[in-house]
């Protein structure tokens, strides 16, 4: 760990005129800054800023302060009752203990868990640009198979990223100005290309504030994780789904993968393939077969491949039935 | 009785040699009540309450605080150690390296020479080079981070499969590579029913809780050691070795282990280089390994290729039995998984065949880890003993039974104890074996359902041990060893040996371990510590109980110990009526004709329940028994923990944990906990242990059997035994993770 400096500021207008990198529960970036993966000059603790609120909006949707904390957010009645796929989300992450200090904020921002990300011993154009990428040809168990480039194939580990996607959220922002910014989620994040260090689209300074959620959705909804062990393991493959069927057919359907992409996955297309269709074996096999169109695997996740069509096909299932 | 009496030898000494069998103990004529007892562990309170003092934990004046450097690179030279950036930083006092004298890896457990030293040239990616001494530990891990290693790279071997066919046998050591009798092929050819089938399994790591770490401080040209260790006496000769100072020169100290599981029987780099910093700056230096660093430059368990042939006749007896092993080890290093261990004696067959040859590669480390050799080898012949059953059509628990040997059916020597076949029987009737489906299909919902079993054999050892045992005036018994505690309960134990045999409470035994100016002890290791460690003192007690009953004027026969009183011939006297200024006696147990005219080994029985998720191939263990006889039982809870411990191990070795080396460089790609894979809390599920009470006469003078490893063995496969039948998917490629079931999986 390099030193750095602290600044611990009192408002949102302070933090965003810092000038440095903000730290809330600090679950991930204390971790990186211990291995020297990240090198902050100073950081701004934001920790006692008045955004740890979740508030209902007339729209009937929720506000979601950024320093929620994941176990309140996951816990809320609000969200259990309405949003039921990011409350499942929320608890398929993490352990106990780190669900309590991350935040909402923060846990959009989890950077990859990348093996040759982490050692500062290996080629990795996230963490050093221009280092080269040694996840591939080396161990790749839980890379990306979509949306990779040349030069990175890591993956957004997050599980509430991924339900927020199938919820279309909306992520407010305050910038160094004091603009304001609202970027819906299918706006936010960055696939790797040839900057892989640049993973969303926030400017230097700018702030998570908020997350919105638009009114709850019509249908079923569900969280499916599937890992190596049973907890504290990151998702080989994730799917948050919302299913809605109308007199037999899908009336609507909103599906986004973790695991599986440098960020939380959604294709219109694999919507596309359901909606309208009568629930079954054949809807669900265009669907995957939608969402598989262009994967590819770079050896040890070669598996994720029949997995998500496996994991996709079912949860599908389960919600129509 | 003073530190004096010890130094000049003038402590009365007691010995024996288990040469015969002692069927009379101590320990079942006890009036104190204690042994066996599930007492809790009598340093509990200060480690719950954070005042047991682990090997980082001593206040030292003037500390310093290293962190290590590693090598970046697989295999090569060392050019340079550009150090300049790293010393120009605040606080940092100096960056050391010392080619020929930092140790080029840890050393085997027992050993008494220094392990191979000299890292100017590197054989594995993390090889530990250099030292960074700091005023702060924070500066110091920054300098780490600074220091830059030039190298020359070199060729390396670092894909197992690429170099396999380069295995060669490495030199008879304690345990024989290979081992013969009778015509395996020949067997074979003429069986009615054959297993011929190739497992793997992946290296590991021993993932103990806490990393190794010392503290080094000179003092008149003597070295003070505060280490995690498991080997007090035999590390104390490695470090002396490696550092070229004489052995007593040196003193290690190691209270408390946060865990060992065979990383910590030998030294390891930090220790020499935190010993060689401290010389140098001529003040104390701390070094505690990170977490990576514990992956990448201790000890794995070589990963292995174990193929199997079992040959058996229309009866379903063995006719054959071969177990050939490959295992993975650093050029130079003899040490082998020796994974044919448990198979010399499991099962009864003519024909025999154990070989084991070593694959060299420019890989870390590899040396012991829980219950080496059974741990890996059981993963593979438990599995084909099952595909055995299921080729000759009869229940996996018969198979075992029919196979029952009478006698070692290598050595033609005696079982001492062996209790193998009611630890199935009992098992399977507390488990509910017989609701067993004999093939695959029995699906709940999503989840496919199965039950397997498999059989424990591990071997028991006797290791020479000594401890001093004094009874003080104040009627106090005092227990000095430097035997280790690793979490196993060793406090506990050798406290209820003295209690039982002194016939005092236990707040009136003391313990001190893990210092290396006690009495010298067998170590943590091998499941040895118990009856080692506990017949030392058992030893010194008896001879203390002999000086009481000449003190009384008694013969020893007579007395009966309890609650500090003294009581024979209808007298009963406070025992501080007869100890005048202080008794103390150094026991030690040696090993004897024992270890050769009987075969001895502890078993059990594992059975687990497991759910495999159709769609996904995620498997969850539903619930596991196992049932273990392992000689007397010395203490119902920390035996029992230790056995869940194992079978934890046995979990996380059938499906999850697995040392993955990068094929370019070899280096340890998942070097923290969220990726090598250990399970955690949500994949162990109820667990239950029973004991099946025993006593081996053959073993020791207490009676007891190792059982530290006994719950690994076996356990990871009634796990594989059971996907198979749930799933009817066989997956002979450890750890059994979700990848390698899908393609088996119903669509």
């Amino acid at each position: 760990m390099k030193t750095f400096d602290y600044a611990r500021a009192g408002s949102v207008a302070e933090a965003v005129q810092a000038g440095g990198r903000f730290i809330a529960g600090g679950t991930n970036l204390l971790d990186l800054m211990k291995l020297q993966v990240e090198t902050p000059e100073k950081l701004v603790d934001i920790s006692r800023l008045d955004l740890a609120r979740i508030e209902e909006r007339e729209d009937g949707g929720l506000t979601i302060g950024a320093l929620v904390p994941n176990s309140d957010l996951a816990a809320d009645p609000r969200v259990i009752e309405k949003y039921e796929v990011l409350s499942r989300a929320l608890l398929a992450g993490a352990s106990g203990q780190l669900r309590n200090k991350a935040t909402t904020g923060g846990n959009l921002l989890q950077r990859t868990r990348c093996y040759y990300f982490y050692d500062t011993a290996a080629g990795c154009n996230k963490r050093e640009p221009g280092s080269g990428c040694e996840a591939i040809g080396g161990f790749n168990r839980v890379h990306a198979i979509l949306g990779t480039s040349d030069q990175c194939i890591a993956t957004h580990p997050g599980d509430m990223p991924v339900a927020m996607r199938a919820l279309d959220a909306v992520i407010v922002t305050q910038r160094g100005d004091g603009d304001k910014r609202r970027i819906p989620i299918t706006d936010f994040y960055r696939l790797p290309g040839d900057t892989p260090h640049i993973e969303n689209v926030l400017e230097p300074g700018e702030l998570i504030t908020h997350v919105e959620l638009p009114a709850p959705p019509q249908g079923k909804q569900t969280y499916r994780k599937v890992r190596d062990r049973a907890s504290y393991a990151f998702a080989l493959v994730s799917v948050a789904a919302v299913i809605a069927v109308e007199e037999g057919k899908i009336a609507s359907a909103a599906l986004a993968f973790g695991g599986l992409a440098h960020m939380p996955w959604r294709n219109p297309a694999v919507e596309a393939a359901l909606i309208g269709q009568t629930p079954g074996t054949a809807a669900f096999e265009a669907a995957a077969d939608a969402l598989l169109d262009g994967a590819k695997g770079f050896g040890s996740n070669d598996f994720k491949l029949p997995l998500v069509r496996r994991v996709l096909i079912a949860t599908l299932r389960d919600l129509t039935q | 009785m003073t530190l004096l009496d010890t130094v000049l030898g003038r402590d009365e000494h007691r010995s024996l040699r288990m040469d015969k069998p002692l069927p009379d103990s101590l320990l079942d004529r006890g009036a104190q009540g204690v042994i066996g007892q599930p007492i809790d562990r009598v340093e509990g309170p200060l480690k719950v309450s954070g005042r047991a003092t682990y090997a980082a934990e001593y206040p030292a004046e003037r500390l310093s605080y290293g962190v290590l450097v590693r090598a970046p690179f697989g295999s090569g030279k060392i050019t340079d150690v550009v150090a300049d950036e790293a010393k120009a930083l605040p606080g940092v006092i100096d960056v050391i390296t010392d080619y020929p004298s930092f140790i080029r890896n840890p050393q085997q457990g027992g050993e008494k020479k220094a392990p191979t030293q000299g890292v100017e040239k590197v054989d594995y990616h993390g090889e530990i080079v250099a030292i960074v001494v700091a005023e702060t530990f924070e500066a110091a891990r920054d300098a780490a981070a600074r220091v830059k290693v030039a190298y020359e790279p070199a060729e390396g071997a670092f894909v197992f499969a690429e170099h396999r066919d380069e295995a060669d046998r490495p030199p008879p050591d304690q345990i024989p590579p290979k081992s013969s009798q009778g015509d395996v092929n020949a067997a074979m050819a003429s069986a009615a029913y054959t297993v011929d089938q190739t497992y793997t399994t992946p290296s590991q790591n021993s993932a103990a809780m806490e990393p190794h770490a010392s503290i080094a401080e000179w003092k008149d040209g003597k070295l003070t050691l505060h280490g995690s260790y498991q080997m007090v006496a035999s590390d104390q000769m490695q470090l002396a070795q490696a550092l070229g100072v004489k052995n007593d020169q040196v003193r290690i100290i190691s209270r408390y282990v946060g865990g060992g599981f065979g990383s910590k029987l030998g030294i390891a780099p930090e220790s020499v280089a935190a010993a060689i910093a401290a010389k140098r700056l001529d003040r104390p230096v701390k070094v505690a390994m990170a977490r990576q660093q514990v992956f990448d430059a201790t000890v794995r368990r070589s990963n292995t290729e174990q193929r199997i042939r079992l040959a058996a006749d229309h009866d379903g007896k063995l006719t054959a039995i071969a177990h050939e092993t490959l295992a993975s080890n650093l050029p130079g290093e003899d040490y082998f998984e020796p994974a044919g261990i448990g198979t010399h004696f499991a099962y009864a067959a003519e024909n025999r065949l154990t070989d084991h040859k070593l694959v060299r590669l420019n890989w870390l480390l590899s040396g012991s880890m829980r219950a080496p050799g059974e741990a890996v080898g059981m993963l593979a012949l438990e599995a084909a003993m099952d595909e055995l059953a299921e080729v000759i059509g009869i229940d996996p628990i018969e198979l075992r039974r029919r196979n029952e040997p009478e006698q070692d059916p290598e050595k033609k020597v005696p079982f001492s104890s062996r209790q193998l076949v009611p630890c199935l029987d009992r098992g399977a009737e507390a488990f509910g074996w017989s609701a067993r489906k004999k093939t695959a299909g029995d699906r709940r919902g999503e989840w496919l359902h199965g039950m397997g079993v498999a059989a424990a054999v591990r071997s028991n050892m006797l290791q020479k041990s000594s401890a001093s045992v004094e009874l003080t005036k104040d009627g106090r018994a005092i227990v000095s060893t430097d035997m280790t505690d690793i979490g196993t309960g060793t406090y506990t134990i050798l406290a209820q040996i003295a209690a039982e045999t002194l016939g005092l409470p236990l707040d009136r035994v003391i313990v001190h371990l893990g210092d290396g100016e006690a009495p010298p002890a067998a170590g943590s290791g091998g499941s040895w510590g118990a009856g080692s460690s506990g017949s030392s003192v058992y030893v010194a007690c008896e001879a203390l109980r002999e000086k009481l009953a000449q003190a009384m004027g008694v013969d020893p026969d007579e007395l009966t110990l309890k609650d500090g009183r003294v009581i024979a011939e209808n007298r009963a006297v406070e025992i501080t009526e007869l100890v005048g200024d202080g008794m103390k006696v150094v026991g030690t147990i040696q090993p004897g004709h024992q270890e050769k005219l009987v075969r001895q080994a502890s078993y059990g029985a594992h059975f687990a329940e497991v759910k495999v998720n159709a769609v996904t191939g995620e498997v969850r263990v539903v619930r596991m028994l196992g049932v273990f006889e392992a000689g007397r039982i010395l203490n119902r809870k920390t035996a029992r923990s230790q056995c869940l411990g194992g079978m934890t191990f046995g979990i996380g070795a059938a499906l999850s944990e697995e040392l993955v080396h990068d094929r370019r460089n070899g280096k340890v790609v998942n070097r923290d906990l969220a990726e090598y894979h250990v399970p955690v809390n949500a994949d162990i599920p109820q667990l239950e242990v029973e004991f099946i009470d025993g006593r081996d006469h053959h073993a020791n003078p207490i009676h007891a059997k190792g059982i530290g490893e006994l719950g690994i063995s076996g356990a990871g496969a009634a796990i594989a035994n059971a996907i198979y039948n749930a799933t009817g998917v066989r997956v002979r490629d450890y750890p059994i993770t979700l990848d390698k079931l899908l393609p088996g999986l119903p669509d």
